[in-house]
């Protein structure tokens, strides 16, 4: 009966007897604290879902108009929609290659002693606070980058597709740049999660390939991307689902243009969390529910997709463990 | 054995105390609401200047006012200097729902109550005591040209879009003596929802009527080609750094930026200069209600200047406990009594003196 030293305090006999008064709290505890969690997730979902209830019933599905006129009372969200999904899209776009190359030059090619210094540097990218990027963004390089807009505008004007995209009118603030600044924000999350993932292939299989006569890129698309890419896809979503929230830098450079719905990527926009920061203060009555409104969006949506997210990387590491 | 396991229980036991003092101390510091004011404060019936109060007053609202407050309530120290008011800003909007919420005392609102918020406030009459006023300047970047005239009617057509270069014939008509060149105009704007915003588009609709579309709130849908920054400071720096723009900026940063205005047509025909005295004009021919609210805007007056615009600090009339009426009898008769000779230093306009009286005779109705 009594507890072999050597054994684990957890071990069944022992359980299935008194529990020690010391387990028994800390077994409290954990539960209470996994509980509190997700009782505030709940709560948040359903006090904000209680605000937006106005907006909801009052625009009914108008609330996917393009029409967004507080003088008038209407509050139409869908450039807003459209402008969060673009610029997460543009950010995930240029931040991608930029990480998953960062991933595979500090796993594959890198003497491992370089490889520390190079990773406390991209680290150093998430420290800086989302205001400061804003701030940066706004100052320093949207005046910079909008003669570059416009010197490829000027050059792409007649071409079919390119012109659409890039062509002019072109603004400093703009959905572009409020895409590139998000870039850089996710890119330290992307590259690290990718970079574990991806040092995880198996040694033998990297040989193995090399012993078959790969060179190194085959190598690298033969052995390590099929182990890691359902990896390095739960890291991009997760890359994207920061994207879309990030609020201060995004309101500061986008730009604050209601209602835009266009190909061209270089214009002033909008949207969601930037919707919601700017015009929060002075709202009243049905315009502050449909802000609310906006809010709870923005939270299915991240929510959705960091739910995907993390069911991808489980599912491959679930299959990695296995094979 | 019997050691190991006491060493388990007091661990679990210890974090769980925490735990609990914890969330006891954030549940207690949320149920207190108002704070009702120190309890050594002796308040003198009188509405005691002389008397010794101490306390803290809590206020939150309008950024307009949000540099005078600050001023205020430095310069108030050495007149009650047992006693400690905070104002936190953070837009009307947010200062009217603090109130109704009773988490503040008082709240700074550039705009009466709207009737979609009264009910919030259960039915509790709340006081308004106006407290400073100030022009909204139309500032512009356009080398050669130091004293351009606008009226209603081309203000609305430049922001609205209609209106689209310096030279065109209906600024031109006005502005006969200057040299206007072809440049684009190019608008700025404010990117987060201000009592600024609201104001002007409340002159706009006055002063020019149908010629104006786009309504009036605190947001507006400007021209897709406006530039929008943040805050009268981001439309300052914009207006600064662009030639050409042209946007809407309190007086207070036109001048800590440095920025020429134009002269705006006011209802009695004159082309009249954002300042200090033309905004006390406009508010001494302003209509003022019985319960002090009024608009500066649009007002008659040969020396007016149309877009001027005013805040209110909002009250409950009966308060909770008599020290607190006592401080913000104290204190708001401080901001419309000396308060408001800090005003011009800060670029702000004092009440004109009718007004002045009205506010200070409304003071005694703060009862408990």
């Amino acid at each position: 009966m009594k507890a072999d030293p050597a054994s684990p305090a957890g071990s069944a006999d022992t359980l299935s007897q008194q529990r020690p008064l010391g387990d028994r709290g800390f077994q409290l505890l954990a539960l209470a604290s996994g509980l509190l969690v997700l009782v505030i997730l709940v709560l948040i979902a359903v006090t904000t879902s209680q605000q937006a209830a106005s907006w909801f019933s009052t625009e009914g599905l108008k609330i996917f108009t393009n029409n967004w006129d507080p003088a008038t009372n209407h509050f139409g969200a869908l450039s807003f929609i459209y402008g969060t999904a673009l610029t997460a899209l543009i950010a995930v776009i240029i931040a991608v290659p930029v990480s998953v190359g960062i991933a595979l030059l500090l796993t594959q090619v890198v003497p491992y002693r370089w490889s520390r210094p190079i990773v406390y540097v991209v680290d150093l990218l998430a420290v800086v606070p989302s205001v400061v990027w804003g701030l940066w963004g706004i100052l320093v390089f949207a005046p910079w980058i909008q003669h570059i807009y416009a010197s490829i505008a000027s050059g792409v004007g007649g071409i079919p597709v390119l012109g659409a995209l890039f062509g002019p009118p072109t603004s400093g603030p703009s959905f572009f740049t409020a895409g590139i600044i998000l870039a850089f924000m996710i890119t330290p999350i992307v590259t690290s999660l990718s970079r574990e993932v991806i040092a995880t292939v198996p040694q033998i299989d990297k040989e193995g390939a090399y012993a078959l006569g790969a060179t190194r890129w085959e190598m690298i698309t033969g052995a390590v991307w099929p182990h890691s890419q359902g990896g390095v896809v739960g890291a991009v979503l997760l890359g994207l689902g920061r994207a879309m929230g990030e609020t201060i830098a995004a309101a500061l450079v986008i730009g604050s243009a209601s209602n835009v719905i266009t190909t061209h990527l270089f214009v002033p926009g909008y949207n969601m969390p930037a919707v919601i920061a700017n015009q929060f203060g002075e709202a009243s009555g049905v315009f502050r529910s449909a802000l609310m409104g906006l809010g709870v969006l923005l939270f299915v949506f991240t929510i959705i997709i960091n739910v995907l997210a993390r069911g991808i990387v489980e599912r491959s590491a679930r299959r990695k463990r296995g094979a | 054995m019997r050691l190991r396991y006491r060493k388990q229980a007091a661990a679990a036991g210890v974090a769980v105390v925490a735990l609990t003092l914890a969330l006891g101390a954030c549940s207690s510091s949320s149920s207190s609401s108002a704070p009702s004011g120190g309890s050594s404060g002796s308040s003198s019936p009188a509405g005691g200047s002389t008397a010794n109060l101490s306390g803290t007053l809590n206020g939150s609202g309008s950024s307009f006012q949000l540099s005078f407050q600050q001023a205020a309530i430095q310069a108030f120290k050495s007149v009650q200097s047992g006693m400690t008011v905070n104002y936190g800003g953070g837009g009307s909007g947010k200062g009217r729902t603090d109130l109704a919420a009773g988490t503040v005392n008082f709240a700074g609102s550039d705009s009466p109550i709207p009737d979609k918020e009264k009910a919030n406030f259960n039915g509790k009459t709340v006081l308004y005591f106006p407290v400073v006023i100030g022009p909204i300047t139309l500032s512009y970047n356009l080398s050669g040209v130091s004293n351009l005239k606008l009226d209603p009617t081309v203000i609305a057509d430049i922001f609205d879009g209609k209106i689209t270069t310096w030279n065109d014939p209906a600024i031109k008509a006005i502005n006969s003596g200057a040299s206007l060149p072809s440049t684009a105009i190019k608008l700025a704007v404010r990117s987060d929802s201000s009592g600024t915003t609201a104001n002007f588009s409340n002159f706009l609709v006055e002063g020019a009527g149908s010629a104006w579309t786009l309504g009036t709130s605190s947001t507006i849908n400007w021209p897709k080609t406006a530039q929008a920054g943040n805050g009268n400071g981001g439309v300052a720096q914009i207006v600064k750094s662009t030639p050409g723009a042209i946007g809407y900026v309190d007086y207070a940063d036109a001048k800590a930026s440095s920025l020429t205005f134009a002269s705006v047509k006011n209802q009695a025909g004159s082309y009249i200069a954002p300042s200090i005295d033309s905004a006390t004009a406009a508010c001494q021919n302003a209509t003022v209600k019985p319960d002090l609210t009024f608009s500066c805007i649009w007002t008659p007056g040969a020396q007016s200047y149309p877009i001027t615009y005013q805040s209110w600090d909002l009250v409950y009339q009966s308060q909770s406990s008599t020290n607190t009426a006592a401080m913000l009898k104290a204190y708001i008769g401080y901001l419309i009594g000396d308060g408001q000779k800090l005003l011009p230093t800060l670029n702000y306009a004092p009440l004109p003196s009718n007004i002045q009286q009205q506010a200070q005779a409304q003071l005694s109705k703060i009862g408990s």
